[in-house]
C-alpha cells in the first residue's frame, strides 16, 4: 500500500526554466497553499485504517452545509474548499495534530522525486482510434464505414465468448491518474508554489495530491 | 492576470537580456555559449531569423544559414542562459512573418532586400 506523506494542491500550468547549463525544463506548477489538517484516521478506532484528510482552501460561507461545518468546527478549522484523504502509516499520523496547517517547505525539497495524483481530462466516449491508439482500416479500395473501426473482437465456436478486457470504444479520460518520479525542478516557498518536471493529470485549476514517490528509480531524472 | 500569467511574467523580468529586438529578415550574429569541461567559449551561429514565435518568457525564434549546401536552423529560446548575444547585422524588407519559403529556394532567388537607410 501506499504510505507516502504528501500534500494536496491545485494546478496551476505550464512554463519552462532554464537549468544553469542552459538546457530547458519543461515544468507543470501546483499551487500548495497550507493544508489544514482536518480529520486524522486510525486503524485502532471505526475508521480501519490510517490516513490523514486534508482540508485545501476556504469554503464561502453560503455554501457551506451543516455536516461540512460540523466535521471543519471538529478540527477547529473554517470549512474548507476541498478534501482530500491521504493515507499514511500510524507513525506518520502520530506527528501531526488535527487543526494544524502544513506548508510547501514542511514536506517537499527541491531536487527529490515525487508522484501526482489528479483526474484526467475528460474526452468524453470515444472511439478505439483515439482511446486505444488502434490503426482503423483503409479509406480507400472500396472499403466505406469501416476506417475508425476496431476489427474483430474474438474468435468462434471457441471459446465462444468476447474475452474479458478487450479494448473496444467507450468512456476516456475523467479518471484518476497519478504521474509518477516527477522531479522538483524548484520550490516557490511563498507562494507555495512547486514547479514539477513534466506534466500533470487534469486541467489547470484541477485538485492534485502531490506525494513523496513510492518506486525507487535507479537513477534520478535531471 | 491569472498565476501563470504572473509567475512567467516575473521570470521574464529576472532573466539577464531584457528585450530581444530580432525581427523576420534579420541576418543575425547568435552568440551561443558552450561548456568545454570547466572551460566555456562562445560560438556564433549566424543566418537569417526566417520565424519568431512571441510567447514571453518561452518567446523563440529560429535562424537558418546555408552552411556548405546543406541547410541549417536552430530555434533559439529567446530567454536562454546560453544566448550570450545577438548581433543584428542587416536587416530585410519582408512582406510575411514567417519565412518558411527561403527553405524551398536558393541562389538568387533566395536574396531579401535590404532596408536602406535614411
Amino acid at each position: 500500500m501506499n504510505e507516502m506523506m504528501g500534500l494536496v494542491g491545485k494546478k496551476v500550468g505550464m512554463t519552462q526554466l532554464f537549468q544553469d547549463d542552459g538546457t530547458v525544463i519543461p515544468v507543470t506548477i501546483v499551487q500548495i497553499t497550507p493544508n489544514t489538517v482536518v480529520q486524522i484516521k486510525n486503524a485502532a478506532t471505526k475508521d480501519g485504517y490510517s490516513a490523514i484528510q486534508f482540508g485545501l482552501g476556504t469554503k464561502k460561507e453560503r455554501l457551506v452545509t451543516k455536516a461540512q461545518a460540523g466535521h471543519a468546527k471538529a478540527a477547529n478549522t473554517p470549512a474548507p474548499e476541498f478534501l482530500a484523504e491521504i493515507r499514511v502509516d500510524e507513525a506518520t499520523t502520530a506527528k501531526y495534530a488535527k487543526g494544524s496547517t502544513l506548508t510547501v517547505t514542511d514536506i517537499f525539497k527541491q531536487g527529490e522525486l515525487v508522484d501526482v495524483t489528479g483526474i484526467s481530462k475528460g474526452r468524453g466516449f470515444q472511439g478505439v482510434m483515439k482511446r486505444h491508439h488502434f490503426k482503423g482500416f483503409e479509406r480507400g479500395h472500396g472499403c466505406h464505414e469501416y476506417s475508425r473501426h476496431g476489427g474483430s473482437i474474438g474468435t468462434r465456436l471457441t471459446p465462444g465468448m468476447t474475452m474479458a478486457g478487450i479494448k473496444m470504444p467507450g468512456q476516456m479520460g475523467n479518471i484518476q491518474v497519478t504521474s509518477q518520479n516527477l522531479l522538483v525542478a524548484k520550490i516557490d516557498a511563498e507562494r507555495g508554489l512547486l514547479f514539477l518536471r513534466g506534466g500533470l493529470p487534469g486541467a489547470p485549476g484541477s485538485v492534485v495530491t502531490v506525494r513523496h514517490r513510492v518506486k525507487i528509480v535507479k537513477k534520478a531524472k535531471k | 492576470m491569472n498565476l501563470l500569467q504572473t509567475i512567467e511574467s516575473e521570470l521574464l523580468a529576472a532573466r539577464e537580456r531584457k528585450s530581444v529586438d530580432v525581427r523576420p529578415g534579420d541576418t543575425v550574429k547568435v552568440w551561443v555559449r558552450i561548456q568545454e569541461g570547466d572551460k566555456s567559449r562562445l560560438q556564433a551561429f549566424e543566418g537569417t531569423v526566417i520565424s519568431i514565435h512571441n510567447k514571453g518568457f518561452r518567446s523563440t525564434f529560429t535562424v537558418r544559414k546555408v552552411s556548405s549546401g546543406v541547410g541549417v536552423e536552430r530555434i533559439f529560446p529567446a530567454s536562454s542562459p546560453n544566448v550570450a548575444k545577438i548581433d543584428v547585422m542587416a536587416r530585410h524588407k519582408v512582406r510575411r512573418a514567417k519565412l518558411t519559403f527561403l527553405r524551398e529556394v536558393q541562389g538568387k532567388a533566395a536574396r531579401l532586400k535590404p532596408i536602406l537607410k535614411k
